[in-house]
């Protein structure tokens, strides 16, 4: 694997396997760099485990019995699938957002102020503050910044997503996890979110699920293809999207399969 | 990188030799519709008629006491005491009492019920000991009221020398809190997955994500199960025979004396034989018949889920 990029690498998984309940094995021996403030790319068939690998990253397997992964995840060198790892200080710096949006059944400020109010000491004018910069890195800002009091269930599936990015963003992580956030939206909320995705890269480690590779080769620095549990080819995305080194990867991209 | 094994290229199957093609086999003939129809319209009309049987009954339910029960009913009525046969009486004690006994009742059981779910659905889960409550709760819930009330003199009224309206209220509570607890449990279980695993990779507590955000989104429908519950047990007569039994004054001795309340005057005064107290019995029929619908339309109505 190519180890010789010049950018830190934020996260190194070594020898990483994953088990559901019951002993079925979803991920094998996963070795995976993502270099910081870069946008990794992860990409591959249904069920071949690329949200599996990426919910190991802050350990929100964890909430499910019998789930468990063996092997390594450094984080800044730091092995967090170490039993002794703070869950609440490793979500703090690893946010998450998912395939469907997860408005809480709150305000749209509220939303957005909670992780405000949970990890830091803030004013309440900072917090109204922070919130209107987060709306505002999150492009919702000029659509919500008269309905802040309306409750975030209101708001449309693509202004949901835009919603939990801020609120993702505003507790300051270092890294981004995005599973699959576009699924579950149409075409131009899309496009708005992978603008937003590319201009977060400035200040945010981000790795993203996807199973559009359209998506991934327009906004990633490096991509990953899984297939099966196992990572078949992992490199920069023009390098895998024109000349995959891998035969599996080629008739992957090229819509052979998947 | 480990390599992987050779990927089978899929192939389209060759179509078998010699079998014939569609277009030379041609459409053969349809089978009738008529049937199918016919059979169509029948399970429509049977599921029509089932439909008038049960809406009819209610209708012919709550036409007979409006008949008969509106007469009776004034002010007057609705707020005086009870009186026996041949003086001017009111049901004002009973229905006193019957709010008394019922709120007391949700006062006890809904707050360890809505815990107890609440534990179910984010905790307990699927383990033996989850499954064991959940067993225990179906059971209580089958189980016949007026056992719950000789239950309920067992442990009350026969240690305190006397029926009162708190033993009244502990039978209640003990037919309203497996209800509830299921229904939280049932609404907390429909919160998807999905936003616990939001407010965890936040950095929440497992009590901050339950209690502020799962039981926020499950509210509706929690209040919802709570009035329904109320309303479901507010009716109830075999648990208040032995427990609160009756009282011709005001519930002042809710803890320690019989307390009145509809259910029970209601039974008292259909099985005389004098027409007035019958009719009194039809008013306070109407009145509670009434009051339920009401808390059950609340229920539906106010705290409808705003669709999200």
């Amino acid at each position: 694997m190519d180890n010789t990029q010049e950018p830190k690498l934020k996260i190194r998984a070594r020898k990483l396997s994953f088990f559901y309940e019951g002993g079925h094995q979803a991920l094998f021996d996963n070795d995976l760099d993502i270099p910081e403030r870069q946008i990794t790319a992860v990409i591959g068939p249904s069920g071949c485990g690329k949200s599996t690998h990426l919910r190991t990253y802050n350990r929100i397997y964890s909430l499910h019995r019998g789930q468990r992964a063996e092997g390594e995840v450094l984080l800044d060198g730091e092995n967090i699938l170490d039993p002794k790892t703070d869950l609440l200080t490793l979500r703090r710096r690893v946010g998450m957002i998912f395939q469907k949006p997860t408005p809480f059944p709150m305000s749209v400020f509220d939303n957005v102020a909670y992780p405000l109010r949970l990890h830091f000491r803030l004013s309440h004018k900072e917090i109204a503050e922070r919130v209107e910069a987060a709306l505002q890195g999150a492009s919702l800002w000029d659509e919500v910044k008269d309905q802040l009091r309306k409750s975030g269930l209101a708001l449309s599936g693509g202004q949901q997503q835009r919603l939990c990015i801020a609120r993702a963003i505003a507790a300051e992580p270092e890294v981004l996890l995005m599973d699959e956030p576009t699924s579950a939206i149409d075409p131009v909320a899309t496009l708005k979110i992978e603008d937003l995705v590319l201009r977060l890269r400035e200040r945010f480690t981000i790795v993203i699920v996807t199973h559009n590779m359209q998506q991934a080769a327009r906004i990633s620095d490096r991509t990953a293809f899984f297939y099966k549990g196992r990572i078949v080819e992992v490199g920069p995305t023009k390098q895998i999207f024109t000349a995959p080194k891998e035969k599996k990867t080629e008739e992957y991209i090229t819509g052979r399969f998947g | 990188m480990e390599t992987i094994a050779k990927p089978a290229v899929a192939e389209r199957p060759a179509a078998p030799q010699g079998a014939p093609s569609l277009a030379s086999l041609g459409r053969p003939p349809y089978r009738p519709l008529f049937w199918r129809k016919l059979q169509d319209n029948l399970v429509q009309g049977f599921s029509v008629l089932a439909l008038a049987l049960a809406v009819g009954v209610m209708l012919w339910i709550l036409a007979t006491i409006l008949l008969r029960g509106s007469e009776a009913l004034s002010w007057d009525f609705l707020t005086t005491l009870s009186a026996p046969h041949g003086f001017k009486g009111g049901i004002g004690n009973a229905l006193a009492g019957t709010l008394c006994i019922t709120l007391f009742a949700a006062v006890i059981a809904v707050p360890p019920a809505i815990c107890a779910g609440i534990w179910l659905a984010e905790f307990g889960k699927k383990s033996r000991l989850a499954d064991a409550l959940r067993f225990s709760a179906n059971v209580m819930m089958g189980m016949p009221s007026i056992v719950v009330g000789l239950f309920v003199y067992m442990i009350l009224v026969v240690p305190m020398g006397a029926n009162s309206g708190l033993a009244g209220s502990v039978a209640l509570a003990i037919l309203m809190f497996p209800v509830v607890m299921r229904t939280t449990e049932d609404m907390l279980m429909m919160v998807p997955d999905t936003l616990r695993e939001s407010g965890l990779a936040l950095g929440l507590t497992r009590c901050r994500v339950t209690l502020q955000i799962i039981c926020r989104a499950a509210r509706n429908g929690m209040v919802t199960g709570v009035l329904l519950a109320v309303a479901r047990v507010s009716g109830e007569t075999a648990p208040l025979l032995f427990t609160a039994q009756f009282a011709k004054t005001w519930p002042t001795a809710f803890f320690t004396g019989p307390t009145a309340n509809i259910p029970v005057l209601i039974n008292d005064y259909g099985m005389s034989n004098f027409e007035d107290l019958q009719t009194a019995g039809w008013g306070a029929s109407l009145v509670i018949a009434v009051l339920v619908l009401s808390v059950n339309v609340i229920a539906r109505v106010a705290f409808r889920d705003k669709k999200d």
